[in-house]
């Protein structure tokens, strides 16, 4: 994996750190990543893709195809809303809506590559990993994002990660993509 | 024994319908002279400038729970309540427990009345023994030992026989029935049936219940040539039958209680029981009917129907809740707000809705401010804008939905004899 | 998409908006259902309180289950078993059970407003699973929930709700559900079973079955209870039958399209005749596995936030 760039220093305000061809790029490289650790998962059919709603979805449905273009049959791909598995929902004000969780394959035994689109604090891995766990029992899951800023607060770790950023911890980090935002970039927003 | 000059304030004659400038002069318990910048030599003055005198009012129809119930209220609380709200004179109602239906216990509340020493009391005696409907109570003894009407309030009389024979034998003693009209098959509703009773899937009680029982009752009074009274009128079902009724010589009056002039039943949506009460609330086309009655006559007097519960009967649902509102310190300014204020009816019309009429039908001495009467009379702040609060009732019960509301007009002294009181909020 | 209320006391005090909300989250929980493990964390370490004055085995056990579902703790007081019946006031045995630090109370009651009371007076959020003939906001979220699940959009659509209406909580909910998500409504009982001004609710009223049974695409039928004969509201039983009644006549000449609600339980061979249980077009079943992801959604969003969440 490349080694982490700077985060831009000093001025508030919002920047584009990551543009389209260099998420592309990024993908590129964790789908190559992916193949090459799954490559007997891959030939048994048995690896599959889940993805943490919202933009965790879409990068699962692109890492699949990149990831079968070279394969006979199309990577499974699902989505998984983690709302009811958060561990903060006694403490925001309003309840959040449920998106829905939509998996439309067994995983009992399967290679399940979780993705999403940033790694942060970890919770929502956290989440997804438990509620993943109340859909069966896969052989093994491992972590792809395609961004981690840092500061985890549980033990937890991708397996694969496109690209590092150096973050303060009171900076936003959004990630935009074409099918939820009409245009592609990761944003860096300094407070 | 004080002497008082009430000077500087503006005096109502009901009777004559006029509102005119005056200084009234009180020595004994009597009303000296009234008349304009009159010699104060010796009298404590008492300053009534923006102020309005009227005479004292009469509740004709009011529960003071004693005796059975002291915990919601007694004769004593309730003549403290009176008496803040500008009543000289209270009739209670029998149907206490026991219920009074013995001279002994018209006696009994004369004599506690005397003891408490704030209003005049002039009870109520029941038509029946025990409110039961059936036997003759002892009207003759009831009416020597001081009642001035006779009914079995909270029920009607079911039995037309019995009704008619209690209308002939009230007759002798020149005592009024005040009926209370209520169709007992009916007697479950707790709402009245109306778009409001639909939409709350409450019981419904049609106004058709209470018209139903009054023109049985005014048929039976012209029959016997009896003075009948109904009470509590809530509806324009009702106020038909006394209307045509009175077109046909009977001798029938009717009341009607601050609430009905001033909610309709949308004020139950949202279930609150402070709005719970037997007649229930109307429909706004009943409560402009109560209203325009009163402006023609068809109802004759306002009365409270003050009727404390406790706070256990009280808070909880809407239709297990005891129905009823205490009203004796509310209800000079919401009829004040209501009729006066929206030109209904001018201020001395009102008044003798309150005070000289209901006097008139229990033949009691017409209160006035005029020399050589009681010294009974109100000094009215007919400006004043203020709030009841539970810390301002004098009632030992809080039941009322008016808690809160900006009321207007407000009893400021009220003058019984030679006991002058005055109600809070300022002096008179 | 958003359900800013405390409580939910009847379709009321709902806007269409609300009540999609609603039925969009029960779409993600029957979701839940359908899992190996039909059980989500979301509520876990909250206590739910279901105070049951009337006697209910499919409501009690359906709000249990949701709770369940969602990791709370589901506690049940019933009539039968509680100092209820010694007389116990509404607000003192409301009292007692916050004093166990209860979150949420599911309450069912015959007097109209007791969920409102206690709503007034209580720090729990309160769910009215029925309160007299006033409303069972529930039972109108999963017949709607299973209506708009057979024919997508309501708008248009023709619902005819049979039955005594005037004691019926399911029919003034239902009322109101369906004609704010669009729907037609139309009632249809005996004059001494149909409540004066129900029309303003926004129904039309029909006293004869046979008038308007072949011009709907919607039949709810209601239970009747036997005590209405005794209250002469009635005069048998058998003429209900012939008259309002889904008979196996009626039935077989229902359109192809048409469907059958009933929210349970059924007087069979009064209001419907045992054929509707093998009927096709029948929707009860459903109705009944939709109402756990309904109650669930409707605790979830009602238990999910903060306490002090406002309404």
């Amino acid at each position: 994996m490349r080694s982490s760039r700077p985060a831009a220093r000093g001025r508030p305000g919002k920047r584009l750190i990551i543009n389209r061809s260099g998420i592309t790029r990024a993908l590129a490289q964790l789908a190559r990543a992916i193949r090459l650790h799954n490559h007997a998962a891959l030939a048994a059919k048995s690896l599959v893709f889940v993805g943490v709603k919202r933009r965790g979805v879409p990068l699962a449905e692109r890492l699949a195809r990149l990831v079968s273009r070279r394969s006979s049959a199309a990577v499974p791909v699902g989505a998984i809303d983690i709302t009811l598995y958060r561990d903060d929902l006694q403490m925001i004000a309003e309840t959040p809506i449920v998106r829905g969780t939509d998996i439309g394959f067994d995983i009992n035994g399967r290679t399940l590559v979780l993705v999403d689109d940033v790694v942060f604090t970890g919770r929502t891995t956290r989440a997804a990993l438990t509620e993943l766990l109340d859909y069966g029992r896969p052989r093994a899951i491992q972590l792809a994002v395609l961004v981690d800023r840092g500061f985890r607060e549980l033990p937890i770790q991708p397996d694969f990660t496109g690209r590092r950023l150096r973050t303060d911890r009171s900076d936003l980090v959004d990630i935009c993509l074409q099918e939820t935002d009409d245009r592609e970039g990761v944003f860096l927003t300094r407070r | 024994m004080a002497r008082r000059l009430f000077a500087g304030g503006r005096v109502v004659d009901p009777v004559g319908g006029r509102v005119a400038p005056a200084d009234v002069l009180v020595d004994g318990g009597r009303v000296l002279e009234v008349g304009r910048r009159l010699d104060e030599a010796g009298a404590e003055r008492v300053d009534c400038r923006g102020r309005h005198l009227a005479p004292g009012f009469v509740d004709m129809h009011c529960h003071l729970r004693e005796p059975g119930r002291e915990d919601e209220e007694t004769v004593a609380s309730g003549c403290r309540a009176a008496r803040a709200g500008g009543f000289t004179h209270v009739c209670p109602m029998p149907n206490t427990e026991p219920a009074v239906d013995t001279e002994a216990l018209v006696r009994f509340l004369v004599r506690r009345g005397e003891d408490a020493g704030l209003c005049r009391v002039h009870p109520v005696g029941c038509c029946t023994r025990g409110r039961q409907g059936r036997e003759l109570a002892d009207l003759g003894g009831m009416r020597a030992a001081g009642c001035v009407a006779v009914s079995d309030d909270g029920d009607w009389i079911a039995d037309a026989r019995v009704m008619r024979r209690v209308l002939e034998y009230a007759k002798v003693f020149d005592l009024p029935v005040l009926s209370h009209c209520e169709l007992p098959e009916f007697k479950a509703g707790v709402a009245n049936e109306g778009v409001v009773s639909t939409r709350l899937g409450l019981e419904p009680v049609p106004a058709a219940a209470e018209a139903a029982a009054a023109a049985r009752d005014v048929l039976l009074a012209e029959l016997t040539g009896s003075r009948l009274h109904v009470c509590h009128v809530s509806c324009a079902a009702t106020v038909d039958v006394v209307r045509r009724a009175k077109e046909r010589g009977v001798a029938v009056t009717a009341e009607t209680c601050p609430h009905y002039l001033v909610l309709n039943d949308e004020a139950i949506v949202g279930f609150d029981s402070n709005y719970r009460v037997n007649p229930p609330l109307r429909s706004e086309v009943d409560r402009r009917a109560v209203v325009a009655a009163l402006e023609d006559g068809v109802i004759d007097a306002i009365a409270t129907d003050h009727a404390p519960h406790s706070r256990e009967e009280k808070e909880t649902e809407f239709g297990a809740a005891a129905p009823g509102i205490i009203g004796l310190q509310t209800a000079f300014s919401l009829g004040f707000e209501e009729l006066v204020l929206k030109d209904v009816l001018g201020l001395p019309g009102f008044i003798s809705r309150l005070s000289s009429v209901p006097a008139q039908i229990l033949g009691l001495p017409l209160p006035r401010i005029a020399p050589d009467c009681e010294a009974d009379f109100v000094v009215l702040d007919l400006d004043a804008r203020w709030q009841f609060t539970p810390a301002d009732s004098l009632s030992l019960s809080r039941n009322t939905p008016f808690l809160g509301r900006e009321l207007r007009g407000r009893v400021v002294a009220t003058v019984l004899g030679d006991s002058l009181l005055t109600s809070g909020g300022g002096s008179a | 998409m958003s359900f800013r209320h405390r409580h939910l006391l009847g379709i009321e005090g709902l806007s269409r908006d609300d009540i999609l909300t609603v039925l969009d989250q029960a779409r993600t929980f029957r979701e839940v259902l359908d899992r190996p493990i039909p059980v989500v964390p979301a509520l876990r370490g909250r206590t739910i309180v279901n105070l049951f004055f009337e006697p209910s085995t499919r409501t009690a056990t359906s709000f249990n289950l949701a709770a369940s579902r969602l990791s709370a703790q589901c506690v049940s007081f019933s009539r039968a078993t509680s100092s209820v019946t010694k007389g116990e006031s509404l607000l003192d045995t409301a009292r007692n059970i916050e004093a166990m630090r209860a979150d949420g109370i599911i309450i069912r009651h015959s007097q109209p407003g007791a969920p409102h009371f206690l709503s007034r007076r209580l720090r729990a959020f309160v769910v009215n699973a029925g309160d007299g003939p006033h409303e069972h906001p529930t039972q109108a979220l999963l017949d709607a929930f299973t209506l708009r699940e057979h024919f997508g959009d309501l708008a248009g659509r023709r619902i005819l709700i049979v039955g005594d209406i005037a004691h019926s909580r399911v029919a003034r909910s239902n009322i109101l559900c369906f004609t704010r998500l669009g729907a037609r409504v139309a009632v249809c009982g005996p004059p001494t079973l149909l409540p004066r001004y129900v029309e303003e609710l926004g129904c039309s009223v029909f006293y004869r079955l046979d008038c308007i049974l072949g011009e709907v695409d919607v039949v709810n039928m209601l239970r009747v209870q036997a005590e209405r004969m005794t209250s002469a509201s009635l005069p048998s039983l058998r003429e209900y039958r012939q008259i309002y009644g889904l008979t196996r006549e009626r039935l077989a000449g229902l359109g192809p399209s048409v469907v059958v609600i009933h929210p349970g339980p059924v007087n069979w061979a009064v209001e419907m005749d045992y054929d509707v249980a093998d009927f096709p077009q029948s929707l009860v079943l459903n109705q009944v596995k939709n109402g756990v992801a309904v109650r669930m959604a409707v605790l979830y969003l009602l238990a999910g936030g903060r306490e002090e969440a406002d309404g």
